[in-house]
């Protein structure tokens, strides 16, 4: 049997969904034989492939980045999942859309700051006005809220998609 | 005192004529989903969540504050029902800030459990990422306007139950804020006796006491007919 092909990325999220994902411990040795991680945070490929069957996208979209990549991530895969508040609602990282880009940068790299104070302009992608939620910008297929999701819900997610149901959470998983 | 029979969800029943939809389907384990409401205090039907459909009518009527009718067919969870339920709780998220993950009623919040026993896991509606003010200024308790779902229970405890009023509404409409006295800061106000009522009858996040952190914030909202009843049989 071929390995279905998975993908997870990293936008704008504190990591604590891929903690999640990694704490459902003995189930990874399951999941070993019957996906392949072909792009992630936590392996090596530098490219995101031709057509990936699932991607798991923690975080919200904040910046230029976040924002071409998930337009090319929706591209190449077949089912998008919104893993977490931040890419289900903006969560955290929204907190700063009352407030003006400029005035956030202001805050975080010159008003707090004693020594040498500088706003990084090298390497770093521009921050877009508004932190937004996945689905605002490409169609989502399943949400997965939850602040981090629980591993006993990733693991449901998994499971349900590994057996070609599309999960159904919407009761089974709240916000925060 | 007069009986009606009617219909809720095909069940056949009977009540008091003075009893609301809600009532009776409570009674009767039938789920509505509430949020203005609270047992104790007078129902204003502002929430709009405990909407049902009356077989025969296009009008949905709040169930907290309808009476039964002699007849009356009471549908409570028909498709439409539950789109228009869903809609109000994503109109609350799109108008307040509600990041569960920071908040201090995480795991102990009606709308937070609302959103996830009717299925809301995201949000169709766009945010409006408005900066509400949170008032700090009593010694004890703080409230966060951002939270704030203007169900009202904080106005009605305060004013029905501890006879202070000190909380009211102001403005009209995306405006409309609760207020303490003549919206001066809480902790100036001449009229609040720090009593903590309404931080308990509170059902989110807006209302809490200082002393709480993320997800510390649990709320008893069971005193208030306890409260009634001891004062009632006095
Ligand atoms: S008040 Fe409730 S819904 Fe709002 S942020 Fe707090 S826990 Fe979440
Ligand atoms: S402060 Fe709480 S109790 Fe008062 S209106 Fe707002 S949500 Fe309701
Ligand atoms: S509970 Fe009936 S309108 Fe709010």
């Amino acid at each position: 049997m071929s390995k279905a092909t998975f993908a997870t990325v990293w936008l704008d999220g504190c990591s604590g969904c891929h903690m999640s994902f990694l704490d459902i411990d003995e189930f990874l040795l399951d999941l070993a034989d019957k996906i392949e991680l072909v792009y992630s945070p936590l392996v090596d490929n530098k490219d995101f492939p031709e057509m990936v069957e699932v991607t798991l996208v923690e975080g919200a979209v904040s910046n230029a980045d976040d924002y071409e990549k998930i337009q090319y991530i929706r591209q190449h895969t077949r089912t998008l999942i919104s893993l977490g508040d931040c890419a289900v609602t903006g969560n955290v990282p929204s907190m700063r859309n009352p407030f003006f880009v400029d005035e956030v940068i202001d805050r975080a790299y010159n008003e707090n700051v004693t020594i040498n104070p500088q706003v990084p302009h090298i390497g770093v992608p521009e921050l877009r006005p508004w932190v937004v939620p996945v689905h605002t910008i490409v169609p989502v297929d399943v949400y997965v809220p939850g602040c981090p999701p629980s591993a006993a819900l990733i693991k449901h997610v998994l499971t349900e998609l590994l057996e070609g149901r599309k999960p159904d959470l919407s009761d089974i998983a709240r916000f925060g | 005192m007069s009986f009606k029979t009617f219909k809720i969800d095909d069940m056949d029943l009977s009540a008091a004529e003075d009893d609301t939809i809600l009532q009776v389907a409570r009674e009767h384990d039938i789920f509505i989903p509430t949020l203005c409401f609270l047992e104790g205090l007078s129902p204003v039907g502002a929430c709009r969540l405990c909407l049902v459909e009356i077989k025969g009518s296009s009008k949905l009527v709040p169930a907290c504050v309808t009476q039964v009718q002699e007849g009356m067919e009471v549908l409570t969870n028909s498709e439409r029902l539950q789109k228009y339920r869903r809609m109000v709780i994503e109109m609350l998220f799109s108008e307040g800030n509600h990041i569960c993950a920071v908040c201090v009623s995480n795991g102990h919040c009606d709308l937070q459990y609302l959103a996830q026993r009717l299925g809301v896991d995201h949000n169709e509606l766009p945010y409006l990422h408005q900066q509400k003010p949170v008032d700090a200024s009593h010694y004890r308790f703080a409230i966060d306007h951002n939270r704030c779902v203007l169900c009202t229970r904080c106005v009605r405890v305060c004013d029905e139950i501890e006879g202070a009023h000190t909380w009211d509404v102001m403005s009209h409409g995306i405006d409309s804020q609760v207020i303490t006295d003549l919206m001066q800061p809480w902790g100036d106000s001449e009229t609040c006796t720090s009593c903590g009522k309404c931080i308990q009858v509170c059902p989110t996040g807006a209302l809490f006491k200082k002393s709480k952190a993320v997800a510390e914030m649990v709320k008893e909202h069971e005193f208030l007919p306890y409260l009634k009843t001891m004062r009632e049989t006095k």
